[in-house]
Protein backbone atom coordinates (compact mmCIF):
# COMPACT_ATOMS: atom_id res chain seq x y z
CA UNK A 1 0.00 0.00 0.00
CA UNK A 2 2.96 2.09 0.89
CA UNK A 3 4.45 1.67 -2.02
CA UNK A 4 2.29 2.56 -4.63
CA UNK A 5 0.74 5.93 -2.43
CA UNK A 6 4.48 7.23 -2.09
CA UNK A 7 5.21 8.38 -5.49
CA UNK A 8 1.87 9.65 -5.75
CA UNK A 9 2.35 11.80 -2.99
CA UNK A 10 5.20 13.16 -3.91
CA UNK A 11 3.70 14.57 -7.43
CA UNK A 12 0.66 16.09 -4.97
CA UNK A 13 3.14 17.69 -2.61
CA UNK A 14 4.84 19.08 -6.02
CA UNK A 15 2.00 20.33 -7.31
CA UNK A 16 1.01 22.11 -4.01
CA UNK A 17 4.06 22.79 -2.06
CA UNK A 18 2.34 25.34 0.01
CA UNK A 19 -1.12 23.64 0.60
CA UNK A 20 0.13 20.18 1.94
CA UNK A 21 0.73 21.20 5.29
CA UNK A 22 2.28 17.78 6.50
CA UNK A 23 2.85 14.30 5.83
CA UNK A 24 2.75 11.14 8.02
CA UNK A 25 2.36 7.58 7.69
CA UNK A 26 0.95 4.67 9.73
CA UNK A 27 0.81 1.49 9.32
CA UNK A 28 1.31 1.86 5.56
CA UNK A 29 -1.71 4.91 5.28
CA UNK A 30 -0.39 7.71 4.42
CA UNK A 31 -2.26 10.77 5.15
CA UNK A 32 -2.13 14.23 4.14
CA UNK A 33 -2.91 17.19 6.63
CA UNK A 34 -4.27 20.47 3.79
CA UNK A 35 -5.46 23.25 3.76
CA UNK A 36 -9.04 23.66 3.87
CA UNK A 37 -9.40 26.13 1.28
CA UNK A 38 -7.34 23.74 -1.16
CA UNK A 39 -9.46 21.27 -0.74
CA UNK A 40 -11.13 21.35 -4.14
CA UNK A 41 -7.88 22.02 -6.12
CA UNK A 42 -5.85 19.22 -4.39
CA UNK A 43 -9.49 17.16 -4.92
CA UNK A 44 -9.49 17.75 -8.78
CA UNK A 45 -5.57 17.45 -9.28
CA UNK A 46 -5.75 13.96 -7.45
CA UNK A 47 -8.61 12.15 -9.55
CA UNK A 48 -7.37 13.97 -12.91
CA UNK A 49 -3.93 13.65 -12.98
CA UNK A 50 -2.70 11.12 -9.95
CA UNK A 51 -5.71 8.89 -11.05
CA UNK A 52 -7.48 8.58 -7.76
CA UNK A 53 -10.86 8.21 -9.48
CA UNK A 54 -12.63 6.60 -5.88
CA UNK A 55 -13.84 8.71 -2.95
CA UNK A 56 -14.45 5.60 -0.45
CA UNK A 57 -15.43 8.37 2.69
CA UNK A 58 -16.19 11.38 3.96
CA UNK A 59 -16.08 11.80 7.40
CA UNK A 60 -15.41 14.06 10.29
CA UNK A 61 -13.58 14.29 13.86
CA UNK A 62 -14.83 16.61 16.50
CA UNK A 63 -11.98 17.72 18.31
CA UNK A 64 -13.84 19.61 21.08
CA UNK A 65 -12.31 22.22 22.87
CA UNK A 66 -9.37 22.44 20.83
CA UNK A 67 -9.04 25.38 17.70
CA UNK A 68 -9.93 24.94 15.34
CA UNK A 69 -12.53 22.28 16.20
CA UNK A 70 -13.61 19.88 13.35
CA UNK A 71 -11.71 18.08 10.88
CA UNK A 72 -12.62 16.56 7.85
CA UNK A 73 -11.02 13.28 6.69
CA UNK A 74 -11.09 12.40 3.03
CA UNK A 75 -10.30 8.86 1.81
CA UNK A 76 -9.31 8.74 -1.51
CA UNK A 77 -8.65 5.38 -3.61
CA UNK A 78 -6.56 4.66 -6.67
CA UNK A 79 -8.24 1.77 -8.37
CA UNK A 80 -5.54 1.25 -11.04
CA UNK A 81 -2.71 2.06 -8.99
CA UNK A 82 -3.89 0.39 -5.95
CA UNK A 83 -3.05 3.62 -3.55
CA UNK A 84 -4.80 4.55 -0.70
CA UNK A 85 -4.12 8.29 0.07
CA UNK A 86 -6.11 10.39 3.10
CA UNK A 87 -6.33 14.23 3.19
CA UNK A 88 -7.38 15.65 6.35
CA UNK A 89 -8.29 19.04 6.65
CA UNK A 90 -9.51 21.01 9.39
CA UNK A 91 -12.56 23.60 10.19
CA UNK A 92 -13.22 25.89 12.43
CA UNK A 93 -16.19 26.19 14.87
CA UNK A 94 -16.93 30.02 13.93
CA UNK A 95 -17.07 28.93 10.31
CA UNK A 96 -18.59 25.46 10.28
CA UNK A 97 -18.27 25.42 6.19
CA UNK A 98 -16.05 23.57 3.71
CA UNK A 99 -16.59 23.60 -0.06
CA UNK A 100 -18.16 20.50 -0.70
CA UNK A 101 -16.43 17.84 -3.43
CA UNK A 102 -20.00 16.47 -4.78
CA UNK A 103 -19.23 17.64 -8.56
CA UNK A 104 -15.43 15.62 -8.60
CA UNK A 105 -17.41 12.74 -7.32
CA UNK A 106 -20.91 12.03 -7.20
CA UNK A 107 -20.60 9.65 -4.28
CA UNK A 108 -19.68 12.78 -2.10
CA UNK A 109 -23.33 13.66 -2.29
CA UNK A 110 -24.75 11.22 0.62
CA UNK A 111 -20.94 11.54 2.32
CA UNK A 112 -21.28 14.83 3.09
CA UNK A 113 -25.09 15.08 3.75
CA UNK A 114 -24.01 12.23 6.74
CA UNK A 115 -21.20 14.91 7.84
CA UNK A 116 -23.23 17.97 7.44
CA UNK A 117 -26.56 16.06 9.70
CA UNK A 118 -24.01 14.33 12.34
CA UNK A 119 -21.40 17.24 13.20
CA UNK A 120 -22.94 20.16 11.73
CA UNK A 121 -20.35 20.90 9.05
CA UNK A 122 -21.90 23.11 6.07
CA UNK A 123 -20.66 22.15 2.61
CA UNK A 124 -20.79 24.92 0.01
CA UNK A 125 -22.58 24.86 -3.36
CA UNK A 126 -23.59 21.50 -2.18
CA UNK A 127 -26.42 20.42 -4.72
CA UNK A 128 -28.83 18.96 -1.57
CA UNK A 129 -27.86 19.93 1.71
CA UNK A 130 -31.12 18.06 3.76
CA UNK A 131 -30.29 15.52 6.80
CA UNK A 132 -30.17 12.13 5.57
CA UNK A 133 -30.23 9.65 9.06
CA UNK A 134 -31.65 11.69 11.01
CA UNK A 135 -35.18 13.88 10.10
CA UNK A 136 -35.84 16.99 8.76
CA UNK A 137 -35.99 19.87 11.96
CA UNK A 138 -34.21 17.83 14.43
CA UNK A 139 -32.30 20.68 16.09
CA UNK A 140 -29.17 18.97 17.14
CA UNK A 141 -26.27 17.23 15.19
CA UNK A 142 -25.54 14.20 17.36
CA UNK A 143 -22.16 13.12 16.89
CA UNK A 144 -20.96 16.69 18.33
CA UNK A 145 -18.74 15.65 21.55
CA UNK A 146 -21.57 18.32 23.60
CA UNK A 147 -24.41 16.08 22.20
CA UNK A 148 -25.10 13.54 24.51
CA UNK A 149 -25.17 9.63 23.77
CA UNK A 150 -29.10 9.49 25.24
CA UNK A 151 -30.36 12.44 23.16
CA UNK A 152 -32.00 15.01 23.87
CA UNK A 153 -35.89 16.38 23.93
CA UNK A 154 -36.66 17.55 20.72
CA UNK A 155 -40.23 18.09 19.18
CA UNK A 156 -41.09 19.13 15.75
CA UNK A 157 -45.00 19.30 16.44
CA UNK A 158 -47.13 17.11 13.92
CA UNK A 159 -44.02 15.93 12.77
CA UNK A 160 -41.89 13.88 15.30
CA UNK A 161 -40.20 14.16 18.86
CA UNK A 162 -37.19 12.85 20.43
CA UNK A 163 -36.77 11.77 24.24
CA UNK A 164 -33.05 11.37 26.07
CA UNK A 165 -33.11 7.59 26.31
CA UNK A 166 -32.67 5.45 29.85
CA UNK A 167 -29.05 4.91 30.00
CA UNK A 168 -29.76 2.83 33.55
CA UNK A 169 -25.54 4.17 34.52
CA UNK A 170 -24.38 3.01 31.55
CA UNK A 171 -23.68 3.91 28.41
CA UNK A 172 -23.00 -0.16 28.05
CA UNK A 173 -18.89 -0.76 27.15
CA UNK A 174 -17.54 -4.10 26.10
CA UNK A 175 -13.42 -3.80 27.33
CA UNK A 176 -10.90 -4.67 25.02
CA UNK A 177 -10.04 -7.97 26.36
CA UNK A 178 -9.24 -11.75 25.99
CA UNK A 179 -11.04 -12.64 28.39
CA UNK A 180 -14.44 -14.46 28.96
CA UNK A 181 -17.88 -13.54 27.58
CA UNK A 182 -18.49 -12.62 31.05
CA UNK A 183 -15.78 -10.22 31.38
CA UNK A 184 -16.18 -8.78 27.96
CA UNK A 185 -19.97 -8.46 27.59
CA UNK A 186 -21.25 -4.63 27.21
CA UNK A 187 -22.43 -3.91 30.06
CA UNK A 188 -22.62 -0.31 32.04
CA UNK A 189 -18.90 0.61 33.26
CA UNK A 190 -17.00 3.13 35.29
CA UNK A 191 -13.82 4.23 34.60
CA UNK A 192 -12.23 2.28 37.35
CA UNK A 193 -14.06 -1.36 36.66
CA UNK A 194 -12.62 -1.47 32.85
CA UNK A 195 -9.63 -3.75 33.54
CA UNK A 196 -6.58 -3.55 32.08
CA UNK A 197 -5.87 -4.58 28.77
CA UNK A 198 -2.42 -5.17 27.06
CA UNK A 199 -3.02 -6.88 24.55
CA UNK A 200 -5.97 -4.48 22.61
CA UNK A 201 -3.92 -4.75 19.84
CA UNK A 202 -1.20 -6.73 18.26
CA UNK A 203 1.23 -4.96 16.84
CA UNK A 204 1.53 -5.99 13.19
CA UNK B 1 -69.97 -30.27 21.97
CA UNK B 2 -68.86 -26.66 23.21
CA UNK B 3 -68.08 -26.34 27.12
CA UNK B 4 -70.47 -24.52 29.23
CA UNK B 5 -68.19 -21.48 29.11
CA UNK B 6 -68.24 -20.94 25.05
CA UNK B 7 -70.20 -18.43 23.70
CA UNK B 8 -71.09 -20.93 20.84
CA UNK B 9 -73.69 -23.57 21.52
CA UNK B 10 -74.79 -27.32 19.58
CA UNK B 11 -78.57 -28.11 19.86
CA UNK B 12 -78.33 -31.56 18.63
CA UNK B 13 -82.51 -31.91 19.03
CA UNK B 14 -82.41 -29.34 15.95
CA UNK B 15 -81.71 -31.43 12.73
CA UNK B 16 -78.82 -30.11 10.29
CA UNK B 17 -75.47 -27.67 10.96
CA UNK B 18 -77.47 -25.57 13.14
CA UNK B 19 -74.95 -23.73 15.61
CA UNK B 20 -76.27 -21.27 18.23
CA UNK B 21 -73.90 -17.96 19.02
CA UNK B 22 -73.99 -14.70 19.61
CA UNK B 23 -72.57 -12.35 17.10
CA UNK B 24 -69.70 -10.82 19.24
CA UNK B 25 -68.42 -14.57 19.00
CA UNK B 26 -68.71 -14.95 15.94
CA UNK B 27 -66.98 -11.68 14.63
CA UNK B 28 -64.59 -11.79 17.09
CA UNK B 29 -64.05 -16.07 16.40
CA UNK B 30 -63.67 -14.68 12.50
CA UNK B 31 -61.87 -11.73 13.20
CA UNK B 32 -59.28 -13.44 15.11
CA UNK B 33 -58.71 -16.90 12.53
CA UNK B 34 -57.95 -14.43 9.82
CA UNK B 35 -55.55 -11.66 11.19
CA UNK B 36 -52.93 -10.46 8.24
CA UNK B 37 -50.27 -8.97 9.31
CA UNK B 38 -48.21 -6.40 8.07
CA UNK B 39 -44.61 -7.55 8.73
CA UNK B 40 -42.96 -4.47 9.50
CA UNK B 41 -39.52 -5.85 9.47
CA UNK B 42 -37.13 -3.67 10.75
CA UNK B 43 -34.15 -5.57 11.81
CA UNK B 44 -33.16 -9.17 12.55
CA UNK B 45 -36.68 -10.00 14.59
CA UNK B 46 -37.51 -10.06 10.86
CA UNK B 47 -35.49 -12.70 10.03
CA UNK B 48 -37.46 -15.02 12.64
CA UNK B 49 -41.01 -12.97 11.23
CA UNK B 50 -39.73 -14.72 7.68
CA UNK B 51 -39.35 -17.96 9.66
CA UNK B 52 -42.43 -18.16 11.41
CA UNK B 53 -44.40 -17.47 8.06
CA UNK B 54 -42.08 -20.73 6.63
CA UNK B 55 -42.76 -24.02 6.92
CA UNK B 56 -41.33 -25.27 9.73
CA UNK B 57 -43.31 -23.05 11.87
CA UNK B 58 -46.26 -21.96 9.66
CA UNK B 59 -47.84 -19.45 10.73
CA UNK B 60 -51.00 -20.26 8.67
CA UNK B 61 -51.87 -22.96 10.83
CA UNK B 62 -52.82 -19.91 13.12
CA UNK B 63 -54.52 -17.82 10.10
CA UNK B 64 -51.96 -14.86 9.94
CA UNK B 65 -50.29 -16.32 6.89
CA UNK B 66 -51.58 -14.14 4.38
CA UNK B 67 -48.43 -10.94 5.03
CA UNK B 68 -49.85 -8.06 3.32
CA UNK B 69 -47.30 -5.13 2.19
CA UNK B 70 -50.30 -2.79 1.74
CA UNK B 71 -51.70 -1.21 5.44
CA UNK B 72 -54.76 -1.25 3.71
CA UNK B 73 -55.42 -4.84 3.75
CA UNK B 74 -53.81 -5.69 6.79
CA UNK B 75 -54.74 -5.95 10.43
CA UNK B 76 -52.16 -6.48 12.47
CA UNK B 77 -48.89 -5.36 12.56
CA UNK B 78 -46.28 -6.94 13.58
CA UNK B 79 -43.38 -4.32 14.78
CA UNK B 80 -40.31 -6.40 14.10
CA UNK B 81 -36.85 -5.00 15.10
CA UNK B 82 -35.54 -1.50 15.87
CA UNK B 83 -37.79 1.63 15.42
CA UNK B 84 -35.11 4.30 14.60
CA UNK B 85 -36.74 7.95 14.95
CA UNK B 86 -36.42 8.16 11.29
CA UNK B 87 -38.44 4.84 10.69
CA UNK B 88 -41.01 5.41 13.54
CA UNK B 89 -42.24 8.48 11.15
CA UNK B 90 -43.06 5.68 8.24
CA UNK B 91 -44.09 3.13 10.77
CA UNK B 92 -46.98 6.10 12.18
CA UNK B 93 -47.78 6.33 8.70
CA UNK B 94 -48.50 3.18 7.96
CA UNK B 95 -49.68 2.60 11.27
CA UNK B 96 -52.43 5.20 10.48
CA UNK B 97 -53.29 3.77 7.12
CA UNK B 98 -54.52 0.66 8.53
CA UNK B 99 -58.44 0.24 8.83
CA UNK B 100 -60.20 -0.49 12.04
CA UNK B 101 -59.91 -2.65 13.85
CA UNK B 102 -56.22 -3.43 14.16
CA UNK B 103 -53.57 -4.33 16.10
CA UNK B 104 -50.34 -4.29 17.55
CA UNK B 105 -47.56 -6.73 17.80
CA UNK B 106 -44.00 -5.30 19.04
CA UNK B 107 -41.75 -8.09 18.73
CA UNK B 108 -38.62 -8.41 20.42
CA UNK B 109 -37.01 -6.33 22.93
CA UNK B 110 -36.29 -3.36 20.48
CA UNK B 111 -39.67 -2.76 19.32
CA UNK B 112 -40.94 -2.70 23.01
CA UNK B 113 -38.53 -1.01 25.05
CA UNK B 114 -35.59 0.13 22.43
CA UNK B 115 -33.86 -3.19 23.27
CA UNK B 116 -30.12 -2.60 23.85
CA UNK B 117 -29.95 0.67 21.75
CA UNK B 118 -29.86 3.06 24.46
CA UNK B 119 -29.24 5.97 22.18
CA UNK B 120 -30.20 9.29 20.51
CA UNK B 121 -31.06 7.43 17.44
CA UNK B 122 -33.88 4.98 18.64
CA UNK B 123 -37.55 5.37 19.81
CA UNK B 124 -37.22 3.47 23.26
CA UNK B 125 -40.38 1.05 22.65
CA UNK B 126 -42.77 1.58 19.76
CA UNK B 127 -45.60 2.11 22.59
CA UNK B 128 -44.30 5.63 22.57
CA UNK B 129 -46.28 6.03 19.00
CA UNK B 130 -49.01 3.42 18.42
CA UNK B 131 -51.03 1.06 21.04
CA UNK B 132 -49.53 -2.36 21.43
CA UNK B 133 -51.60 -4.90 22.34
CA UNK B 134 -48.73 -8.22 22.59
CA UNK B 135 -45.07 -7.57 23.99
CA UNK B 136 -43.30 -10.48 22.82
CA UNK B 137 -39.81 -11.24 24.54
CA UNK B 138 -36.57 -12.33 23.21
CA UNK B 139 -33.70 -10.53 21.01
CA UNK B 140 -34.56 -11.65 18.53
CA UNK B 141 -37.61 -13.89 20.00
CA UNK B 142 -37.69 -17.93 18.12
CA UNK B 143 -40.91 -18.28 16.03
CA UNK B 144 -42.45 -20.04 18.78
CA UNK B 145 -42.90 -17.14 20.91
CA UNK B 146 -44.63 -15.12 18.10
CA UNK B 147 -46.78 -17.73 17.47
CA UNK B 148 -47.56 -17.51 21.67
CA UNK B 149 -48.07 -14.02 20.89
CA UNK B 150 -50.54 -14.20 18.00
CA UNK B 151 -52.15 -16.68 20.12
CA UNK B 152 -52.39 -14.27 23.27
CA UNK B 153 -53.75 -12.23 20.82
CA UNK B 154 -56.26 -14.19 19.30
CA UNK B 155 -57.32 -14.55 22.88
CA UNK B 156 -56.94 -11.28 23.59
CA UNK B 157 -59.65 -10.33 20.21
CA UNK B 158 -62.00 -12.87 21.40
CA UNK B 159 -62.43 -10.79 24.95
CA UNK B 160 -63.60 -7.79 23.04
CA UNK B 161 -67.41 -6.51 22.64
CA UNK B 162 -66.65 -5.68 18.76
CA UNK B 163 -69.98 -5.21 18.05
CA UNK B 164 -70.27 -2.53 20.95
CA UNK B 165 -67.15 -0.90 19.77
CA UNK B 166 -68.83 -0.75 15.89
CA UNK B 167 -71.88 0.85 16.69
CA UNK B 168 -70.79 2.74 19.42
CA UNK B 169 -71.00 6.24 17.46
CA UNK B 170 -74.56 4.77 16.92
CA UNK B 171 -75.49 4.06 20.03
CA UNK B 172 -74.10 7.67 21.53
CA UNK B 173 -75.83 9.37 19.39
CA UNK B 174 -79.58 7.47 20.60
Amino acid sequence: MTAAADPLCEKLREAFPSAILEQSSFRGETTLRIKTESIRDICLHARDTLGFDYLVDVSSIDHFGDEPRYELVYELYSLRAGAHLRLKATVSEDTGTAPTVSDIWPTADWHEREVYDMMGIRFENHPDLRRILMWEGFPYHPLRKDFPLEGKHSETPGVAFSEPAPLAGGPFVTVPTDGTTQVREPRARHAGEIPPSDKFIAEP
Amino acid sequence: MASTLSPVAYDAKIEGNVIFTQVDAAINWMRSHSLWPMPMGLACCAIELMAASSSRFDISRFGAEVMRFSPRQADVMIVAGTVTYKMALAVKRIWDQMPEPKWCIAMGACASSGGMYRSYAVLQGIDHLIPVDVYVSGCPPRPEALLDGLMRLQKKIMGEHSLLEQKKELLETL
